[in-house]
């Protein structure tokens, strides 16, 4: 079958799909998106999760057919809000970013508030479980109104499994970027209130 | 001597790291390749006996279906020495799970639904999966692994045991355990066949390249190339980046050689072979399940009179693995009758390899709970029972240390923990929550492995690029590298471009034993040195020098061992017996520590990965049929985000001159060491109950 859908902002087709294709084989091996992983293929791992219509999912358990007509943003869609369609080129070896701390530098300007955070923060080991985590917590941050208490961090983050890093500093990665992007949030909003600069 | 700079020491961020949180970095599945096809294996689904018959016509007629290869018509390997990569060359079955063939198809699903189709009758015998203390056949290995002897004595235990004022005698026992990394255990293989040889054997002109997820690119090669009877110069192993691998990744299993076999069945088409999370538990490796007896004789002081650590371990009936188990006991406290001794079973199990700080993980759960029972018996402090027991020397060799600060691990972490605030077992109840704090110490040994090079070349603009065939897998050591070459050539960071993961690349060793960024960060110094040497401050663009890592001769003067103290808070809740860890401390002596960042991260992640086997890692083998029948991540339980609250690891400030160039003596393994004996300590802290067999689950506190 045909599936058209509709991943990091381009419409997207993929012919010859069978019926018991997941969705995370045609982003992988179709579409050319191996960002999501397949740790697990059943569901218990989170390493592929990727948002369809603004929901995180696992794409391992989405049929392709599902994803027919709809959205999805995977972690390649997160930097710079689009999608960038790997054509083979790797980093195989990579430069240190420039800074003596490493943490600046003109590649990580272009990156999400989760994706930098994640690097700055020290909570990327063999990054397995990288991207669906970044989508996960992209997702948990974006739909809170506040930035989240701990508890619910490590709750909202439990469905993703790390095998390396103990998850202290993906805890603080995520207290990190929730806490960018809500004092923005906050400064924007005041900016935009009418009048509230006169307060 | 040192040449540090402004690099090493700095918390640098992961070279990588932007890749990885793009989805850009290309692991070994992700790569492309042109017009790749796909495998699927069939596994034994008998532990032991023969295969009598397949029947794979019904596999063949799947359309895509491109081969089904079994050992009737695998081509033939050169070298079957090694039981576990003799794949597919004889109709013999020596665990369940084992290959029997593999189907390659146009697809993954193809493949798949076919291997489902092929009908294999065994012609089963007996087997024996069951690890018991008691059972006959149990053997001394020549040696265990790390080539130390198997059994030491000195003295007279017994008696000294006999004379004791105080004794512990238990009998410890960990379970079967699996590295689990998040990332499966993937191969790629891609044949340039040269002329094939009559009879369907590897010619001399073929060439096998491998995208491998691996712990050792030049390992697998030289592995390889003895299996398939080739020149290694005709093998090239491929592998940039790894999800991960904790020892199950170090040495090449039997799905390297498969995916090889595979491709070569379908000449001009690479061959994709991902295990699956299932499978792995059968292939890839595990901890073996240890009985260890742990006898400890003291005076009314607590001071060791007597030390013997005995273990019963199993391997795999068709190739030995030998966990060191007991090796820690030999060096960790002082004695004057000490004995160790290490006794298999060989059983119809799949088999056993490294998992992340193999001996020292479980041999150390047994040593440092019997400590805490000794220090219970005694009335002492369990700190000042093993600061009355701190060697002078080491008392296996008699050499001095070249640094041994684990009491000053213990007595910081007693203060930045709050132990003074520990109160006696089963007294301290918080709401329906018992709450109790336990301590372990920690060692993991200094390996520096030989036979690692560097090359350094000036690319012009003030910009090197730094070549070692090592591998990161998630550690941080090509961060750490890069740190290393930038102070050794004295220049910034940013001006080092370091490649890794290719067999192309200079020869190093296998990323294990904690001795990566030891040993390849010494090769590195010695190739900085000489490109200088050679060179100067104004090298020519194209300039290239390289070194071989320089022998260390202190390593042979000296014992050389990192320690740490553990620490953990638990709260096991009255009604139910469930236990929380509120929190963990580290606190480690492991010389210089090249990053911060990363580092903390290699601790932090070995302590959750000691709670995880403390509370949850547990694999069951059904004894009927010798499957691990919870053999995926719903099943056999690891550590989860919300599983772990407050985990926190700090170091000592030093530097172990004897260490060679760097003054650093590795940290990868060293954090797992002692974790899980914290929590049962602490367990017994908060409820009285001394659990001596993990996982402790709740049942076991409810008893
Ligand atoms: S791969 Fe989808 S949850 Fe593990
Ligand atoms: S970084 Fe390796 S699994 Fe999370």
């Amino acid at each position: 079958m045909r599936v058209n859908v509709h991943v990091n902002g381009e419409p997207m087709v993929a012919d010859d799909v069978w019926e018991g294709e997941s969705l995370l084989y045609v982003l992988r091996e179709r579409l050319g998106l191996p960002g999501a992983k397949n740790a697990c293929e059943q569901g218990e791992c989170g390493s592929c999760t990727v948002y369809l219509d603004g929901i995180t999912v696992c794409a391992c358990l989405v049929a392709a057919g599902q994803a027919e007509g709809r959205e999805v943003v995977t972690v390649e869609g997160l930097s710079e809000g689009r999608a960038r369609r790997r054509g083979g080129a790797h980093d195989r070896n990579p430069r240190p970013d420039p800074d003596a701390d490493g943490v600046a530098g003109p590649r990580l300007d272009r990156l999400d508030e989760v994706q930098r955070c994640f690097v700055e923060a020290g909570a990327v080991q063999c990054g397995f479980c990288t991207p669906g985590l970044v989508v996960q917590a992209h997702s948990l941050i974006a739909s809170a109104s506040r930035v989240p208490e701990d508890a619910e961090i490590r709750e909202a983050l439990a469905g993703n499994l790390c095998r390396c890093t103990g998850y202290e500093k993906i805890l603080d990665a995520v207290r990190l970027a929730a806490a960018r992007v809500h004092a923005r949030a906050a400064a924007e909003d005041a900016r935009t209130v009418p009048g509230g600069a006169d307060d | 001597m040192t040449v540090w700079r402004e690099a090493v020491g700095t918390p640098a961020a992961r070279v990588e790291g932007p890749a990885k949180v793009t989805g850009r970095a290309g692991y070994t599945y992700d790569r492309p390749v042109t017009d790749p096809a796909y495998a699927f294996p069939v596994q034994a689904t008998i532990a032991r006996g023969r295969v009598a018959s397949i029947d794979s016509a019904a596999a063949a007629g799947v359309e895509g279906v491109l081969a089904v290869v079994t050992h009737r018509d695998a081509a033939r390997l050169a070298d079957t020495g090694d039981a576990e990569l003799a794949v597919l060359q004889s109709d013999e079955v020596g665990f369940r799970g084992q290959f029997v063939g593999v189907v390659v198809a146009e697809t993954p699903q193809a493949a798949r639904y076919a291997a489902g189709l092929v009908r294999v009758e065994y012609e089963q015998r007996p087997h024996d999966t069951e690890l018991r203390a008691d059972r006959p056949g149990l053997y001394a290995p020549e040696q265990v692994n790390g080539g130390f002897v198997s059994d030491t004595d000195e003295g007279d235990v017994d008696a000294a045991m006999e004379a004791a004022a105080v004794t512990v005698d238990r009998a410890y026992t960990t379970p079967m355990e699996f590295n689990s990394p998040m990332e499966p255990h993937v191969s790629v293989a891609v044949w340039d066949p040269g002329e094939r040889a009559p009879g369907g054997g590897f010619a001399e002109g073929a060439r096998l390249t491998l995208f491998d997820s691996t712990q050792g690119p030049h390992v697998v090669r030289s592995t390889l190339a003895q299996v398939f009877g080739l020149p290694p110069e005709r093998v090239r192993v491929i592998s940039p980046y790894v999800g991960g691998g904790f020892g199950s990744k170090g040495m090449p299993h039997a799905h390297n050689v498969l995916a090889a076999l595979a491709a070569w069945a379908v000449p001009g088409r690479p061959v994709k072979l991902a295990l699956t999370r299932q499978q792995m538990f059968a292939l890839a490796g595990h901890r073996t399940p240890t009985i260890q007896r742990v006898r400890l004789g003291a005076g009314a002081d607590g001071r060791l009179t007597a030390v013997a650590h005995e273990v019963v371990e199993h391997t795999s009936a068709i190739k030995e693995f030998a966990e060191q188990t007991a090796v820690g006991a030999r060096m960790m406290y002082a004695a004057p009758n000490r004995r160790t001794s290490h006794r298999l079973a060989a059983l119809d199990v799949p088999v056993p390899s490294w998992m992340r700080a193999p001996g020292e993980a479980p041999g150390f759960f047994a040593l440092e709970v019997a400590m805490d029972e000794l220090a219970q018996a005694c009335g002492l402090d369990p700190i000042e029972l093993r600061a009355r027991n701190d060697p002078e020397v080491d008392p296996e060799s008699g050499r001095p240390w070249s640094g041994r600060h684990l009491v000053r691990c213990l007595r910081e972490g007693a203060a930045r923990f709050g132990w003074a605030e520990r109160t006696a077992p089963g007294t301290r109840l918080v709401g329906r929550e018992l709450v109790g704090l336990g301590v372990a110490a920690s060692t993991y040994p200094y390996y520096r492995l030989p036979g690692s090079r560097a090359v350094v070349e000036y690319e012009g603009g003030g910009r090197y690029t730094v070549r070692i065939g090592a591998a990161d897998i998630g550690t941080g050591a090509w961060t750490a590298l890069t740190q290393i070459a930038a102070d050794a050539l004295g220049c910034r960071l940013r001006a080092v471009r370091v490649e890794i993961g290719d067999s192309d690349l200079p020869a190093a060793t296998v990323a294990g034993g904690s001795s990566g960024t030891t040993s390849w960060g010494s090769a590195v110094v010695a190739a900085c040195r000489a490109f200088r040497h050679v060179y100067g401050e104004q090298p020519p663009a194209g300039a290239e020098a390289g070194a071989d890592m320089p022998d260390d001769p202190d390593a042979e003067r000296f014992a050389m061992h990192s320690f740490g103290a553990q620490f953990a808070e638990v709260r096991v809740d009255a009604d139910t017996g469930e236990v929380r860890v509120p929190r963990m401390l580290g606190v480690f002596s492991v010389g210089r520590v090249v990053n911060p960042r990363t580092a903390r991260s290699q601790f932090i992640g070995g302590m959750t990965m000691g709670l995880s086997m403390a509370l949850h890692e547990r694999g069951v083998l059904d004894h009927r049929t010798g499957h691990v029948i919870n053999h995926d991540l719903a099943e056999y339980h690891i550590a989860t985000h919300a599983d772990v609250v407050d985990v926190d690891a700090v170091w000592l400030d030093e530097e172990d001159v004897h260490a060679g160039p760097l003054g650093a003596r590795g940290i990868g393994e060293i954090g797992i060491v002692g974790a899980a004996a914290a929590i049962a300590n602490a367990v017994h802290n908060a409820t009285g109950v001394r659990v001596r067999d993990l996982p402790i689950t709740p049942d076991v506190l409810l008893r």
